[in-house]
């Protein structure tokens, strides 16, 4: 377990490294306006909706399934709310838009669930119904624009600090709370239960539909508070653009995390190192200022290195080299 | 799901129109009643600036007495061709689109020319060796578009002057042209360099991401200079988080000029738009007539697009439709 999540880790120590190096002031902290003030600061308010997305996505995965429709969950979520707030600069009615676009993620997770604990149908599929439709009923919802939302309760959620950015601290609560759910009870063990063997599984009693059921919601309601995010950031909601393509990092998360798509076995601390390190990643982009037409080139490179090295083959290649340098 | 019903049903009533279209006979053509009728396929209904547009043509049409038959894409090429077909057989006057990509055209446009109707493209010109296929191309210059800014801040710097880029879409024609524009009008004042240039992708988002980062790795920056309006104002997130005033601290420079950009530059926060208008109804209607009363064309035909100060902001906000 330690051994499998070593490498993402030295992954993201390297990255960190390889900032400091090309630009000094990387780890430099301040206080501004009572919170603080950084690089480093950047990439846990910016990373969080993607961790928390990937937590979601964590479990699904393990469950042998995926979710593709995160990123329009997201923007739905986003959509409903800043409608709901209009032009109100009331905290009231920010609490309650933002209430009722859970409840509404919470509905979509369900309709997931459904099509694949429910109907049978594979996850890809089911959940590709939603990642298109989704951004349609975004758009449905906003009319085709940008709604721009001005009220400070709102904006407390993406861009709001308690001396560390808010979205942050909500992002490792739920990750401290899964944690807690999964690895002190035995739904964990159930969860990866079912992704091993559905079918042994319900045989052994473990209600696989339910538990199923369960991570889809648990995966929509997490992309519906990422969605409440990324809008808050910018304190408007965007149906086009909000949470665009936010699946494919989440699955990335999760996968250099080191669990596998295959179900099963699943680490949330490695899904916490593989948020970290797309968000990184990204900020290192625009801080050492890789040219805007090769920024998916180096993406795509240090990902390929990251997955390269945790793979069974690569990985006894390296020891292999190493016995027979010590000896 | 709804979009999608709604695009079916489109295409149904098309079909329906157009049977109905044979069945009189030709009839219906537009010469013989004395209205002219044009087909008009639009890429979709993806931003404010869209909205406004169509709004522009229908409203526009409506004004000029012209017959209009629409059509929504979904920004898709295929459903464009599909519309354009469709407008054949209906034998419109004229047909006018906005290409969604800009190549792939010269099948079904080959179609409209043996069938006489002529072609106007709307903001997006189409990849084409063959010019005959349309008859005029009427949109934003966006290079010009990048050069007024990059005047603006000729006129309004003072001293060295450290410059921030926020590109479009990486590979998108305005972004391109934006930068080539801005870049060929400050390389006359040889204190004003470009520090940093990042894609923020035209959404508020990325101009926000990369601010932020812009704002630690770069020492001084005086100038923001945002290829649209939402990426302008994501920076404008970022700089106050960082302390700083934005407008005041930090110039920011967009392109653009939809009614939130219009508003933060009437608040302050903002220092310079130049135009990117949608409002190219009144300029489509008066080159359809003369395209179909037979008088010659200019094949580029530029929209009408102004700059915007703070003060003439706050004059225009009022007014401003999209």
């Amino acid at each position: 377990m330690k051994n499998r999540l070593l490498w993402p880790l030295l992954a993201l120590v390297a990255l960190l490294l390889l900032n400091l190096v090309v630009t000094p002031s990387f780890f430099s902290l301040r206080m501004q306006d009572g919170h603080l003030y950084g690089s480093l600061v950047d990439v846990l308010k910016n990373g969080a909706p993607t961790l928390l997305i990937a937590l979601g996505m964590t479990l699904v995965i393990a469950t042998r399934g995926i979710d593709l429709s995160v990123g329009a969950v997201a923007a739905i979520a986003g959509a409903v709310t800043c409608v709901h707030i209009g032009t109100s600069g009331d905290a009231g009615t920010a609490i309650a838009g933002m209430a009722i676009a859970l409840v509404l993620c919470a509905v979509l997770g369900l309709w997931n669930g459904f099509l694949v604990a429910g109907l049978g149908i594979q996850p890809i599929i089911a959940t590709l119904v939603l990642m298109t439709a989704g951004r349609g009923v975004a758009m449905l919802v906003t009319e085709g624009q940008i709604v721009t939302v001005n009220n400070t309760a709102y904006k407390q959620v993406g861009a709001g600090f308690v001396v560390l950015p808010t979205s942050i601290l909500i992002s490792l609560l739920v990750l401290a709370l899964v944690a807690f759910v999964t690895r002190k009870t035995a739904l964990g063990m159930l969860i990866e239960a079912v992704g091993v063997n559905p079918e042994a599984s319900r045989l052994a009693g473990v209600r696989a539909r339910t538990i199923i059921w369960t991570v889809y919601v648990f995966a929509a309601v997490c992309a519906g508070i990422a969605g409440l995010m990324i809008s808050s950031n910018v304190s408007a909601a965007d149906a086009n653009n909000a949470g665009l393509w936010i699946e494919m990092d989440a699955i990335l998360a999760v996968v250099i995390g080191g669990t596998s798509l295959a179900g099963g076995r699943y680490s949330l601390t490695g899904t916490l190192l593989g948020a970290l390190i797309i968000q990184t990643l990204t900020t290192t982009v625009y801080t050492i200022g890789v040219a805007p037409e090769v920024t998916l080139v180096f993406k795509a490179v240090v990902v390929i290195a990251v997955c390269l090295v945790q793979a069974p083959k690569a990985r006894a290649a390296l020891s292999f080299r190493k016995v027979a340098v010590s000896s | 799901m709804l979009k999608k019903i709604t695009t079916v049903a489109g295409v149904v009533l098309l079909s329906a129109l157009t049977a109905c279209g044979s069945g009189g006979g030709g009839g219906g053509t537009a010469s013989s009643g004395g209205t002219i009728t044009m087909g008009f396929a639009q890429v979709g209904a993806e931003s404010g600036w869209r909205t406004a547009n169509t709004k522009s043509i229908q409203d526009e049409a409506k004004a000029a007495g012209v017959d209009l038959k629409f059509s929504d894409a979904q920004q898709k090429q295929e459903n464009q061709i599909k519309a354009i077909r469709s407008y054949i057989q209906q034998k419109v006057s004229v047909i006018a689109f906005s290409p969604v990509v800009e190549t792939g055209w010269d099948t079904v446009l080959l179609e409209a020319k043996r069938a006489n109707i002529p072609v106007i493209l709307t903001d997006r010109s189409i990849d084409s060796d063959d010019t005959s296929l349309y008859k005029t191309f009427l949109g934003s210059d966006f290079v010009e578009e990048g050069r007024k800014a990059g005047d603006w801040l000729v006129a309004n710097a003072s001293g060295p002057t450290n410059v921030v880029e926020l590109q479009g879409t990486t590979g998108a024609a305005p972004a391109i042209d934006r930068k080539k524009g801005f870049e060929e009008k400050i390389a006359s004042k040889s204190d004003i360099k470009v520090v940093a240039s990042q894609t923020g992708d035209f959404t508020r988002s990325g101009g926000k991401q990369v601010m932020e980062a812009f704002l630690k790795s770069q020492s001084k920056i005086d100038v923001v200079y945002a290829h649209n309006d939402d990426m302008g104002l994501g920076a404008i997130e970022a700089i106050k988080a960082a302390g700083k005033v934005p407008g005041k601290d930090i110039k920011i420079i967009t392109v653009d000029a939809v009614k939130d950009g219009m508003t933060a530059l009437a608040n302050g926060e903002i220092n310079f738009i130049v135009e990117c208008n949608p409002l190219l109804g009144r300029q489509l209607m008066e080159l359809t007539k003369k395209v179909v009363a037979g008088e010659e064309v200019p094949a580029r035909v530029v929209t009408e697009e102004g700059t915007f100060t703070q003060e003439q902001a706050k004059a225009a906000l009022p007014q401003r439709q999209y």
